[in-house]
């Protein structure tokens, strides 16, 4: 019996001792890790365009972090499901049926002789990228604009419209389908 | 350092890692001089023609332009002006096909050459040891020198450094098959070389300044030294021949055994190097005042009959150059020998021009349309032969699989590891090619060259290269697109936040009201009554103390700014009494009566305003119709009360009883003629009220304010 209550006494101060230990140790080397939240909407394209059916990228990496799921994205595409995916450790999905697939990297266009100054769009805009006053003519600067089309529906005059972004020498890629290669033999 | 000097002394230097050699194929011009050309009939000036920003026009279609006129300008340091190249008039300024891989499309100005070459004045300066740092480096700078050697860096920007520079290294290595264009520079221009080392070591003041030059150019050589023979600061240093002795961090590895740290420029050892071909622009541009417009172009490949090194003007068109040299269109000729039975069609459409390369065969890039103009940058058109570059001439790459024989490793001159490199680049790991230290690749080429497998390395790196910059670039923006989203969210709460709390505001303000009638015990009914009987009391004893004669005369105007009062203190009651109306959520009939007219007198400064402005009420509702029955009989009904407080006035003061009599007419006959307008103002009142609520629903960021 003494034994019993000596090898009960002996394991349990062990354990109270490595428990202090490894209290103590969570609490000195505590690592301050990035949330789960910022790293998907690190991954996210922050078009804020809403096609996943919530109002911005941070939205959605709050509901990707609760479970959503990750094929809503349409401007990020293929890419981005892979990188969440490999983030959230879950199976890469194709890009959800509902979204069409990303058609290249457009800017919003005001054509500028129809707007009506209405301001609609303004208030559609989810990164104040267009310029523009009640009753004034308004324009996008392109810069800021982020292709999300939200400012199109809103427009009454149907002023809006998505132009594709030209390639320049600056943006240009190579492309070895196009570009025959050569080697000096 | 001393002990490096010595070493050079001595004619030994160091190693860099790996390199090439491969055939020189140099015979084929080396041996003739630099050719002038008859003036093209059109040139095609880039604006922009090397690395930065391009200019702003000075020029536009039509002007007629002098040799070696500036033809933009600019404030951003990292732009370089361009010149007219001779004489002659603009005939469009329009996008058309640069010197650049892409094929693509760049602003040009287009110049119809007049031939008769005729100058701007210049200011030929005799001794450039009178000019200061600035001054020379201002000239640089609107001679639109750009580095020569490839790159096309602003040469301004390069020299326009502080002190302490140790070594001034002129990059004379040419070390590309084909190429020998600087060597013929080298060897007819060897003295206006020297003075553009001479203009950059004033400028520069470095400890010692270093040319370095491969042994297969013993011409060159030997003018070079022939022309530094009596500048004891300037060393010709013969180097071994091997590729890519002329990069810019393996020249340095050579001539001075120090290694450029990866993501770190040569100035940061107290390195500048320069070109020979920009050493002679500077120096024409500094002494003879004349700004880049021309360079010495290689011609050649087994596809010119007549090879040569071409002085060419900046903007002339490739196919005038290949013209020139005797262009043989092989391709073609072949193909009609050999009708497509021997050579089978393939999904391409027959390539009608052969392929033209600009740049060596190791950097170079194809281009497709022989109106590409020569710019600052380009040293070599090289137009192959079929049996010489057969390579360039494939439609597609006879690539297999990478066998892991190592050689691209042991040749590469930056030391990466361009299998593993290549692999990453193929399943596009960005972080990984970042790992692998892919930015230190210079594209030499060397990889590519000797790998078996014919894998094309180098194009995969560029593709990658390429893809991590405009990754980098989205980041960018998508960082942007982040703070500006975040930025509009915390606006938007901000403002929200405002607009309850000045909703909180006039609601408290109006309970406040409220709760003063709830303790004066007046029911909401008789309050209104009360308020008028007590207003027209007021004014009537006012009247009294003044001129009784006058009444009769009245001015409307004062009769509206007394209403005025009288609106002032109605509108709070009428407020509180909606509140009211609201929270208790049932209306009976007197009350809504009192409302109307609480609501009526709530609208008299507006009735005033309209009265004044004649402005239509065409806003008006039709449900008012009958709204203005009620309100006149609630006005009735008010009037009625105020009559009777007034008769008791009356009987206390007899003898003013007519005058009491005329003023209540007077106020009655105004209050009618009002009835109209208030009619009115209540439909307005009311669509206002409305809208108001509709916004208090549903708030939107412009927030035009109801009443």
């Amino acid at each position: 019996m003494i034994n019993i209550v000596i090898a009960i006494l002996v394991l349990g101060t062990i354990a109270a001792l490595f428990g202090a230990l490894l209290g103590f140790a969570s609490v000195r080397f505590h690592v301050e890790e990035d949330p789960i939240v910022e790293q998907l909407d690190a991954l996210l394209p922050q078009t804020q365009c809403g096609q996943c059916g919530y109002p911005g990228c941070k939205p959605y990496a709050q509901a990707l972090a609760n479970g959503e799921a990750i094929n809503k994205c349409a401007p990020g595409g293929e890419d981005t499901i892979k990188k969440i995916a490999d983030l959230m450790g879950v199976d890469v999905q194709p890009l959800d049926e509902n979204h069409e697939l990303d058609k290249g990297p457009t800017v919003a266009f005001i054509i500028e002789e129809d707007c009506i100054g209405c301001t609609k769009c303004i208030q559609a805009c989810p990164v104040d990228a267009i310029l523009g006053a009640a009753k004034q003519m308004h324009t996008i600067i392109i810069d800021e604009c982020t292709g999300c089309d939200l400012c199109v529906a809103p427009c009454p005059v149907d002023c809006i419209e998505m132009r594709p972004i030209a390639e320049t020498i600056q943006n240009w890629q190579w492309d070895l389908n196009k570009i025959a290669v050569k080697q000096l033999d | 350092m001393d002990s490096i000097i010595e070493r050079i002394n001595h004619n030994k230097f160091w190693h860099f890692h790996g390199g090439i050699h491969p055939p020189e194929q140099k015979a084929l011009t080396a041996s003739k001089p630099i050719k002038q050309l008859p003036l093209p009939k059109q040139l095609i000036i880039p604006l922009q023609q090397h690395i930065g920003r391009q200019g702003d026009l000075l020029v536009k279609v039509g002007d007629k332009v002098l040799k070696g006129q500036a033809l933009t300008q600019s404030s951003n340091p990292m732009a370089v002006p361009v010149h007219a190249p001779t004489s002659g008039v603009i005939s469009a300024i329009k996008k058309s096909v640069i010197a650049h891989p892409s094929g693509l499309s760049e602003l040009c100005i287009f110049l119809d050459v007049d031939g008769e070459d005729t100058w701007l004045a210049r200011e030929i300066c005799h001794d450039f040891t009178q000019l200061s740092q600035q001054d020379i480096i201002h000239k640089i700078a609107d001679a639109g020198i750009a580095g020569m050697g490839g790159a096309g860096f602003p040469t301004h920007i390069k020299v326009n450094t502080k002190p302490d520079i140790n070594f001034l290294i002129i990059n004379a290595a040419e070390c590309e098959p084909y190429i020998t264009a600087d060597d013929l520079l080298m060897r007819e221009h060897s003295d206006a070389i020297v003075d553009g080392i001479k203009i950059l070591d004033q400028v520069l003041n470095p400890a010692f300044t270093l040319i370095g030059i491969e042994d297969n150019k013993p011409q060159a050589i030997k003018a070079l030294q022939h022309a530094t023979k009596d500048v004891e600061k300037i060393k010709v240093c013969v180097l071994p021949t091997k590729y890519p002795t002329g990069g810019e961090k393996q020249l340095i590895k050579i001539l001075t055994g120090k290694e450029v740290k990866s993501g770190a420029l040569p100035i940061h050892s107290g390195i500048v190097v320069q070109n020979v071909a920009t050493c002679f622009a500077i120096s024409d541009a500094v002494i003879n005042d004349i700004p880049l417009i021309r360079r010495v172009v290689t011609l050649a490949g087994q596809a010119l009959s007549k090879p040569q090194n071409v002085w060419a003007l900046l903007g002339t068109p490739v196919s005038h150059l290949l013209e020139q040299t005797g262009f043989v269109n092989e391709h073609q000729s072949t193909a009609i020998a050999n009708p497509p039975v021997a050579n089978p069609p393939v999904a391409n459409p027959p390539v009608a021009n052969p392929p033209v390369i600009m740049g060596g065969p190791l950097m170079g890039f194809s281009i497709f349309n022989e109106q590409v103009p020569i710019v600052k940058t380009s040293n070599c058109i090289l137009a192959p032969s079929k049996a010489e570059m057969p390579s360039a001439f494939a439609d597609k790459s006879n690539e297999v699989e990478c066998i892991r024989c190592g050689q691209c490793a042991e040749v590469c001159p930056s030391q990466l590891l361009p299998q593993e490199l290549q692999w990453s680049a193929k399943a596009k790991d960005h972080q990984q090619l970042t790992k692998l230290n892919l930015f230190d690749c210079i594209d030499c080429g060397a990889c590519a060259y000797v790998c078996p497998s014919q894998i094309p390395l180098v194009q995969y790196y560029r593709i990658a290269k390429a893809e991590i910059r405009q990754q980098q670039q989205l980041d960018i923006k998508a960082e942007k697109a982040k703070a500006r989203f975040e930025a509009r969210k915390l606006r938007l709460e901000k403002e929200k936040i405002a607009r309850e709390e000045k909703h909180k505001k006039a609601a408290a303000a109006r309970k406040a009201m409220l709760d003063k009638k709830a303790a004066d015990g007046s029911s909401a009914s008789s309050a209104v009554a009360a308020a008028l009987a007590r207003v027209k009391a007021k004014k009537e004893a006012k009247e009294n103390a003044n001129k009784p004669q006058v009444e009769s005369a009245k001015s409307p105007d004062n009769n509206i700014s007394d209403d005025k009062s009288q609106v002032n203190a109605a509108i709070a009651r009428a407020k509180a009494k909606k509140l009211a109306k609201k929270t208790a959520n049932k209306l009976t009939e007197s009350e809504q009566a009192n409302e109307l007219a609480a609501n009526s007198t709530e609208t008299h400064e507006k009735v005033a305003e309209l009265a004044i402005t004649n402005k239509k009420t065409a806003t008006q509702d039709k449900s008012s119709q009958d709204k203005k029955a009620k309100i006149a009989a609630a006005v009735a009904k008010a009037k009625e009360k105020a009559k009777e407080k007034a008769n008791k006035t009356h009987e206390q003061t007899p003898p003013l009883s007519g005058v009491a009599k005329e003023e209540v007419n007077i106020s009655t006959k105004e209050k009618e003629d009002k009835k109209v307008r208030v009619a009115a103002a209540i439909a307005k009142a009311k669509a206002k009220a409305k809208t108001k609520k509709e916004q208090e629903k549903q708030p939107s960021p412009t927030d035009k304010e109801s009443t």
